[in-house]
């Protein structure tokens, strides 16, 4: 399976990384022979095998239902560039 | 042509945990912007999730409510999108392995047929957190608070035909969501939203239509109004030949339409994968059974309960049943007062007055369900009749003291000493010399008419306060002489 220049363009702009053609090339490049050895993988036969979603052979650790954090919003907003009113500033966005 | 209208519907109930989904922040509504938040709400590089419990007991018991398959294994994945209220750039969602499988629930109609709805599944996933566009010189205000809050994401068969059946699926989901308390069911404060997907085919035609979504409803009203808007839309497009779009629209209740939101191409491309840094949910039988067999009573069990306990009729009793709030407020009045349908009628009729006309909920009565079963023991025992108890329950509602206070203060106690009763009854008579004449002269039918004449008479001279029990057969055997 090979990846087309505008499929790497459209993967890269949904991640948001910013790629100049040459970048471009190069990954279509490396992630078409990712792609053609999970390809070679799948002549695997895995009828009845459960697909694994975590490779820990763990379950989820449960926390009770209760509040332990104070609020620490000034710290926070120290890292931020820009806050007013206790929010954090950000460039325009509109839905 | 004649149209028919399919509607699936996604729910977004807030769990009321005290602590967020992944966090040990509060969840309380309303706190000062980005006070309720911590390292992993603000997804800062290396802090952890962690699954809180009792989200995990609440989306099971929902599951437990609506008959539906439990996800023994159920699996966190990533929904990724790039949002400023998102920091992490991806929700924790569910999507192959979801808590909440296949499930349904009965709807009862308005002409009293029911309906069953399926559940497709539920999830938990976490919100984000809310922009604010006002005017921050041309910037966008983050607050984080409710990012991570616990979401129960409900989603339907697309089984609904019209806006009717649409509502009535949703409140009942808001029934049984309240009544097993893992969510306040409060849609003005968002912490249930609702998301339309309407499409329309000609009747008769097996395959669906295009569908549109309409984001974010968040009240009954709202629903019922932007399904009739969107139905009309969508039906003037096909009348003309032309095609729907499919496309997430908003709708605009002061305009009441729906409109295209600006349409991302990307947007549903959101390449879900399971989330490293939670591993699976392991349930164990015993735990699902141990909440299936403690699960609160449900809306239609205590409407049911209501007819054989309380001799209710089924119209009363599914109203009273319609919310939990409403329930506990009728069973502790009919408790105090010790007589289930006086306590029935009070509720549904004069106090609901009170509440309707002031805009309230059953929980903000200014009349404590304790206070009008105090009422209507006074009832009861005779001490008032029913037309005094109705301004009884006024001064009340106005805050001046309970009912035995009121009807003190007042001195609106009944009158129900014979002798007392007797002496004002001999009044009217001699002051109404000429109807009492005209009384005498008739037969026992024109008799039966003009008594009430006389009854005013009394009630009036007694200032409302003689019992109607008491007088009615003094009052026929001085009339008649």
């Amino acid at each position: 399976m090979s990846l087309e220049k505008q499929d790497v363009l459209k993967i890269a702009h949904l991640a948001r990384l910013a790629l100049d053609d040459n970048d471009a090339e190069q990954y279509q490049h490396s992630l078409t022979s990712v792609l053609d050895l999970v390809e070679q993988m799948q002549s695997v036969d895995t009828d009845g095998v459960e697909p694994l979603s975590h490779p820990l052979e763990a379950k989820q650790r449960l926390r009770e239902d209760v509040v332990t954090e104070e609020n620490r919003r000034e710290a926070f907003l120290a890292n931020a560039p820009q806050t007013e009113a206790g929010l954090f500033l950000v460039p325009k966005v509109i839905d | 042509m004649n149209w028919e209208v399919v509607i699936g519907l996604e729910i977004h109930a807030q769990l009321s945990t005290q602590s967020k989904l992944f966090s040990g922040a509060a969840t309380s509504f309303g706190a000062e912007p980005n006070t309720n938040t911590t390292l992993v709400d603000l997804g800062m590089p290396g802090a952890l999730p962690v699954f809180n419990k009792e989200a995990l007991r609440m989306a099971v018991m929902f599951g437990s409510a609506v008959n539906a398959e439990i996800g023994m294994t159920s699996v966190f994945a990533r929904k990724n999108y790039f949002y400023p209220d998102l920091p992490k750039g991806y929700q924790t969602s569910q999507m192959d392995h979801p808590i909440v499988g296949k499930g349904f629930l009965d709807i009862t109609l308005d002409d009293g047929t029911v309906k069953r709805v399926g559940i497709t599944r539920a999830h938990l996933e976490e919100d984000a957190g809310k922009s604010l566009h006002e005017d921050f010189h041309g910037m966008t205000g983050i607050d984080l608070n409710r990012s991570s809050t616990p979401l129960l994401e409900i989603v339907s068969e697309p089984d609904m035909r019209s806006a009717k059946e649409a509502v009535a699926y949703v409140k009942m989901i808001h029934s049984i969501v309240t009544y097993l308390g893992i969510c306040d069911g409060n849609m003005a404060e968002g912490s249930m939203r609702c998301d339309i997907n309407i499409s329309l085919r000609p009747k008769g035609q097996e395959e669906f239509g295009t569908r549109t979504e309409i984001k974010n409803v968040n009240s009954f009203r709202f629903i019922e109004r932007a399904i009739y808007t969107e139905i009309e839309r969508q039906a003037d497009i096909l009348e003309d030949g032309g095609k729907i779009v499919q496309e997430t629209r908003l709708y605009d209740p002061d305009k009441d339409e729906t409109r295209s939101m600006r349409s991302k191409e990307d947007a549903n491309d959101y390449r879900y994968f399971p989330c490293p840094d939670l591993l699976p949910i392991e349930l164990t039988q015993e735990y699902v059974d141990d909440i299936a067999a403690n699960l609160p009573e449900l809306p239609m069990q205590k409407a049911e309960r209501f007819m054989s306990e309380y001799k209710l009729s089924e119209y009363d009793a599914g109203v009273l049943s319609a919310t939990r709030a409403m329930a506990d407020y009728f069973e502790e009045v009919a408790k105090a007062a010790g007589n289930a349908k006086l306590a029935a009628n009070w509720v549904m009729g004069e106090l609901s007055k009170y509440l309707n006309t002031e805009g309230k909920e059953i929980t903000e009565s200014n009349v404590s369900a304790e206070q009008l079963g105090g009422l209507l023991v006074r009832i009861g025992d005779n001490t008032i009749n029913g037309n005094t108890a109705k301004s009884v329950l006024q001064a009340m509602w106005e805050g001046q003291g309970s009912a035995d206070e009121i009807i003190e203060a007042k001195g609106l106690k009944q009158v129900t000493d014979t002798g007392a009763i007797e002496a004002m009854i001999q009044g009217v008579i001699e002051a109404n010399a000429a109807q009492v004449e005209q009384f005498r002269a008739s037969d026992e039918d024109k008799q039966k008419k003009m008594i009430g004449f006389f009854m005013g008479q009394v009630m009036k001279a007694s200032q409302g306060k003689a019992n109607p029990g008491v007088v009615t057969p003094i009052l026929n055997k001085l009339l008649k002489g």
